[in-house]
């Protein structure tokens, strides 16, 4: 055999690739739903954080940057590590998928509390006061006048973070999860063939070339109408 | 003092940034359907006074009232207090995201609780008002300086203010836009409305306003009609700024 061929018998290898498909498959069911867990509580925590920032609680704000600060600096396959083998130690035990969501859930927070806190402060202060003096109380203001400006600023940064954290799931494959690349490399396994990895690989870019195009519509979806 | 009790009264009114005194003890009342133009030096606490008579600067100390509401009392809902406020801002702050009728029909909606309909009829008549009614579906980036500061007039008089607060309201605007925006003012006045404007709009303050009052270092210095201010100035501080003003 040339190389050639031995590339393509151990990358394209079409025999072990439909065998393991539907491996690869359920692996691939998996990451959306994960996906989705993480997309939908992190962001809704990290607006969460953001608007209770706002409110300028001191303490309460050095809780919220504390605890911004130490997922934005964790790698996340540390803290997947630790609660994936630290936790049984203090009694409690948690599923690899359950690790691996409340992991990236929390980084995701973090760092969209960060980016949803920018697109706030960036609204201009006379947003605030011409709101205000027409008798709209703080939360009105937040909500039908800052945020939906907030939000539009925060659109491109926030979909490149969340798409980041998101293709992390993959991480969810050293705690056990038969993800997209858990199933993959059980596959591989079984098959003594890397070629299930390539089968991986194309549900990866199945799954995320569709969350990039999204990303890129919404982006000009809210941008300004001028 | 005389029969009807002022619209506006402030006593003693007092504001610190940091160690900086900006208000030392400013009185001001307006009776109803006054139009008092406030003039002075830029850092002599005009705009900081005329921000504190709605709260958008929380005054150290003294008194303010307007139309019978203590407005520094803590009892005191600021929120109802401002529907009866209208302001005016320099830089004209309408909310980019909405069209001209929708920035009309926010407070008219959420604020005075009008439903939608109710809403958009009160703001199209706001926005003709002020002579916009052919922009209502526009953008504020579609709109040029003048009509957008017209349509924050109208943000505000659509609430049916018994006071309107102008802060520099034409100082941001090209100088070919800015009568548009005096004459919506001089047709407020003529309908009666009380107004208190910080402006160096000088010939509209000769011609419109009922009083002037000057203002430097934090304390109201001379007030009267404008033949007075303009003319026989008392204070050195006032005949100083007056030339400044005239050299223009």
């Amino acid at each position: 055999m040339d190389g050639l061929n031995n590339f393509i018998f151990s990358f394209f290898n079409l025999k072990v690739m439909a065998q393991y498909l539907p491996l690869v498959a359920q692996g691939l069911a998996l990451t959306v739903v994960l996906a989705l867990l993480i997309v939908v509580c992190g962001l809704a925590l990290g607006l969460l954080l953001a608007v209770l920032r706002s409110f300028g609680i001191r303490p309460l704000n050095w809780l919220i940057i504390f605890t911004v600060d130490v997922f934005r600096a964790l790698p996340p396959l540390v803290i997947i590590v630790l609660l994936f083998f630290g936790l049984p130690a203090a009694g409690m035990s948690v599923s690899g998928f359950a690790a691996t969501w409340l992991s990236l859930t929390l980084v995701l927070m973090a760092f969209a509390e960060e980016i949803f806190w920018a697109g706030i402060t960036a609204v201009p202060k006379g947003q605030w006061e011409a709101a205000r003096s027409t008798g709209l109380t703080f939360l009105q203001t937040l909500r039908m006048v800052v945020l939906p400006q907030a939000l539009r600023i925060t659109i491109p940064p926030l979909t490149n973070r969340t798409i980041a954290i998101t293709k992390g799931t993959a991480l969810g494959s050293v705690v056990g999860v038969a993800e997209i690349l858990g199933a993959a490399q059980s596959a591989m396994s079984f098959s003594a063939n890397p070629s299930p990895l390539t089968l991986g690989a194309i549900a990866y870019l199945v799954l995320f070339v569709p969350v990039v195009a999204l990303g890129r519509w919404i982006e000009t979806r809210f941008a300004w109408k001028r | 003092m005389t029969s009807t009790a002022p619209i506006i009264d402030a006593r003693g009114v007092w504001k610190r940034f940091g160690g900086l005194a900006v208000l030392k003890g400013v009185d001001l009342s307006v009776a109803e359907r006054e139009l008092v133009f406030v003039i002075g030096p830029s850092g002599s606490g005009k705009s900081t006074f005329l921000r504190c008579l709605n709260r958008l600067e929380e005054p150290d100390d003294g008194s303010i009232q307007v139309d019978g509401i203590e407005l520094l009392s803590p009892k005191t809902d600021i929120n109802a207090a401002r529907r009866r406020i209208g302001m005016v801002f320099q830089s004209f702050n309408l909310y980019p995201h909405m069209t001209a009728r929708q920035n009309v029909m926010l407070a008219l909606r959420k604020v005075l609780g009008q439903n939608k309909d109710q809403a958009a009829t009160v703001a199209a008549r706001a926005l003709d008002r002020v002579g916009l009614a052919e922009r209502m579906d526009h953008y504020p980036a579609q709109l040029s300086g003048g009509q957008q500061q017209r349509v924050a007039i109208a943000r505000a008089i659509a609430l049916e203010p018994r006071v309107m607060l102008f802060d520099e309201p034409t100082s941001a605007l090209d100088p070919e836009l800015v009568g548009g925006v005096l004459n919506v003012m001089r047709e407020l006045r003529q309908d009666g409305m009380t107004m208190v404007v910080v402006s160096h709009e000088m010939a509209f303050a000769k011609a419109a306003a009922d009083r002037v009052v000057f203002m430097a270092d934090g304390q109201k210095l001379e007030e009267g009609p404008p033949a007075q201010i303009f003319e026989a100035p008392q204070h050195e501080r006032t005949r100083a700024f007056i030339r400044q003003i005239d050299r223009h």
